[in-house]
């Protein structure tokens, strides 16, 4: 007896950390999981600011190329006022999609016009920001961060960032 | 050619200090098949898998996270030849295991994201960037020997 996945070849699995460009197919948040994301952020939600900042200091370190998108700040350097008010401004973007959990698209239309026809961010980095999110996660959550945590919180980034991509062509 | 900086290798050795070997293997290996649930295709011989706890209790997973976490610290000896001391495993992975070679990079992220959680503030964003960066180099001469 072996695992019933064994034959399933899932197209999912194609679009990886590698091969950024492709953005991932939405994988639907059972009932289960949005009750996961709505417990886990209510615990997240004091360090918002404190994540915010951690997660971006860390995507424009770890990917210099991000650091493009940024070329009219003056600092770009961890702790500095750009790096913190932008860390805050993206999580409070999280939260709304938190509270959007039910029609992500609908619920973050106005986040993606800014996104596609003002910022037009290369929807690549979404992967990349939400990565650099999932490790401060669990860093700074270590026992709250569980593996089914971490896969509900994958899923609903990953749809975020799919939600964030409606408006671009 | 892969350059390492002074301060990159001193990051990625400093991270292997503080690994544990059976806590990462496990986590590491055991997230992967939870968070990207088709990855158990190549684990048809492991047992029980259908579920987060079964996993996580799984011996044969615990002791394969430490094989996975071993064949690391292989390319952390060999980190300025780490596409030619890998060309076996890589002929491995591709010919008898047919490992679709992006997955490699599924269980870099877990790795990643456990390593942060054991190291905690230990675990800056330079360390960050040494680590994946290795991990990257790890990656990449994995798939090397595919045709």
């Amino acid at each position: 007896m072996g695992s019933v996945f064994t034959l399933l070849r899932h197209p999912q699995s194609a679009f990886t950390f590698f091969s950024p460009l492709i953005p991932r197919a939405t994988m639907s948040l059972s009932a289960k999981e949005k009750d996961l994301i709505r417990s886990f952020f209510s615990k997240v939600s004091g360090k918002m600011d404190v994540v915010g900042h951690e997660a971006l200091s860390r995507m424009l370190m770890v990917y210099p190329q991000t650091k493009t998108y940024f070329s009219h700040w003056k600092d770009l350097t961890p702790g500095s006022e750009p790096v913190r008010k932008h860390g805050k401004t993206i999580m409070e973007g999280v939260k709304e999609g938190v509270n959007n959990i039910d029609d992500l698209p609908a619920g973050l239309v106005n986040l993606s016009e800014l996104h596609a026809y003002t910022l037009r961010v290369d929807p690549s980095n979404f992967k990349i920001l939400s990565h650099c999110i999932l490790v401060v996660l669990s860093m700074m959550f270590p026992g709250d961060f569980t593996p089914e945590v971490h896969v509900a919180m994958d899923k609903f980034l990953t749809n975020v960032a799919l939600a964030l991509s409606e408006k671009y062509r | 050619m892969v350059v390492w900086t002074d301060a990159e290798r001193a990051a990625i050795t400093g991270v292997f200090k503080k690994l544990d070997y059976d806590f990462v293997g496990l986590n590491a290996l055991g997230r992967c098949l939870i968070v990207y649930p088709w990855t158990r295709r190549y684990f048809a011989t492991f047992g029980n898998l259908f579920n987060a706890d079964s996993i996580m209790g799984n011996a044969k997973v615990a002791a394969h996270g430490k094989v996975v976490l071993t064949g690391l610290e292989t390319a952390m000896k060999n980190m300025d030849n780490i596409k030619n001391s890998f060309a076996p495993l890589s002929a491995l992975h591709s010919e008898k295991l047919h490992v679709d070679p992006d997955n490699f990079g599924l269980l870099a992220d877990c790795i990643t994201i456990v390593v942060a959680a054991q190291m905690g503030s230990a675990f800056t964003a330079d360390v960050q960037a040494a680590w994946q960066k290795f991990l990257a180099v790890v990656v990449s001469a994995l798939g090397r020997q595919y045709h």
